[in-house]
């Protein structure tokens, strides 16, 4: 485990020296994730080393955002008078970019032939 | 032997990062268990009720955010390694992400500028203007971007901030009811579309799901963040002139 954190902690601290020193508009973990992935097609033992302990941390990736969350909860009063207005703009919005990003998707799949091999599998209701 | 102080105690506890550390996994577990025993029912979404719970905690006991985030920042830090480590699933599902690439950019590209214009859009028709529309261009993409393009526009970082979060939950609130509805039953697409839709939160949601889905969503969060990053300028600019 502790070699995987370290390769994880070398490959954010990587980007985000790169994110600040070439101004570049991604964040430092955005450009370590690129990094670890290319570190993985060069070397596959080092996927093998991070693989378990990556998986870990990804299946409670809802834990990270709850300290944000409850920031958003104690401070609902910076939406001011316009906390509904703003609240319908999200629902529609993300419903709109939701539906068009999937269809998309779909769609160009479709016509150059491109099949999910996971598509089989709908979960349970 | 002196009597404990119960006071004393508190005064203690509410000043070490212990007790806001350990009271936001409870309340994780908490609100994971209550989804996992609603059969990952959307609407019981662990993000949503153990903030829920930690806000009411937060107010009974008159505890300021700061004193909280004391606590709760390690695990907050967590979110730059986790994003690091969607590596991981992007290197295994790498066949499939190669044999996909052009539904992908296509959706990013769409998806991407739906995100930005209907918002921008739906606001102005609803009368938000200035600074609080401006914070609305970057609610998308994941929150260190979003508050960096929004305070690049004009916009105000905390409200883009609370924007973000509150995005990425009515995201993964609505993604799996929305495209049951639709009868989209490709993984891929899902993924990808939540993750430029509702990024990291989206994500998460995705993972629990499907591990596709997931990995999808992590490089729909990804790509969009630089997208976003490089195309709402230009968007907002349209709007304004």
């Amino acid at each position: 485990m502790i070699p995987a954190v370290t390769i994880l902690l070398v490959c954010q601290l990587i980007g985000e020296t790169l994110a600040r020193g070439l101004a570049l508009p991604v964040p430092g973990p955005v450009l370590g994730m690129a990094l670890l992935l290319a570190g993985c097609l060069a070397v596959p033992r080092i996927a093998q080393i991070v693989m378990p302990t990556a998986q870990g941390i990804l299946a409670h990736l809802s834990l990270l955002f709850v300290p944000a969350g409850v920031g958003v909860i104690s401070h609902l009063d910076i939406l001011g008078g316009s906390g509904p207005a703003l609240f319908v703009v999200l629902l529609a919005s993300t419903a709109l970019a939701l539906v068009a990003g999937v269809l998309t998707f779909v769609g160009v799949a479709w016509l150059i032939g491109n099949k999910s091999d996971t598509a089989q599998s709908e979960p349970r209701p | 032997m002196t009597p404990v102080d119960l006071p004393d105690i508190w005064s203690y506890l509410s000043r070490e990062p212990l007790l806001w550390l350990t009271a936001t996994l409870a309340a994780y577990l908490v609100g994971d268990q209550l989804s996992q025993r609603a059969g990952r029912n959307p609407l019981v979404n662990p993000v949503l009720v153990a903030m829920l719970l930690l806000g009411g905690l937060l107010w009974v006991t008159g505890t300021p955010y700061s004193t909280y985030f004391e606590g709760a920042q390690f695990v907050h830090f967590m979110l730059g390694p986790a994003t690091v480590a969607l590596a991981i699933p992007l290197y295994a599902n790498r066949a499939q992400i190669k044999s996909a690439l052009l539904p992908m950019i296509a959706a990013l590209v769409v998806g991407s500028v739906t995100a930005i214009v209907s918002a921008l859009w739906i606001a102005q028709a609803l009368g938000i203007d200035g600074a609080v529309w401006l914070s609305l261009a970057p609610k998308s993409t994941t929150a260190p971007v979003a508050i960096g393009i929004a305070e690049q526009l004009g916009g105000l970082p905390t409200l883009t901030a609370a924007l973000v979060i509150l995005t990425g939950i009515i995201g993964a609130v609505i993604v799996t009811p929305l495209m049951r509805l639709m009868r989209i039953r490709d993984w891929r697409a899902r993924g990808f579309a939540v993750g430029v839709a509702a990024h990291g939160i989206g994500t998460a949601r995705a993972f629990q799901v499907n591990q596709s889905a997931g990995a999808f969503a992590g490089i729909g969060m990804g790509l969009n963040a630089l997208l976003t990053a490089l195309i709402a300028p230009y968007i907002v600019s349209l709007f304004l002139y």
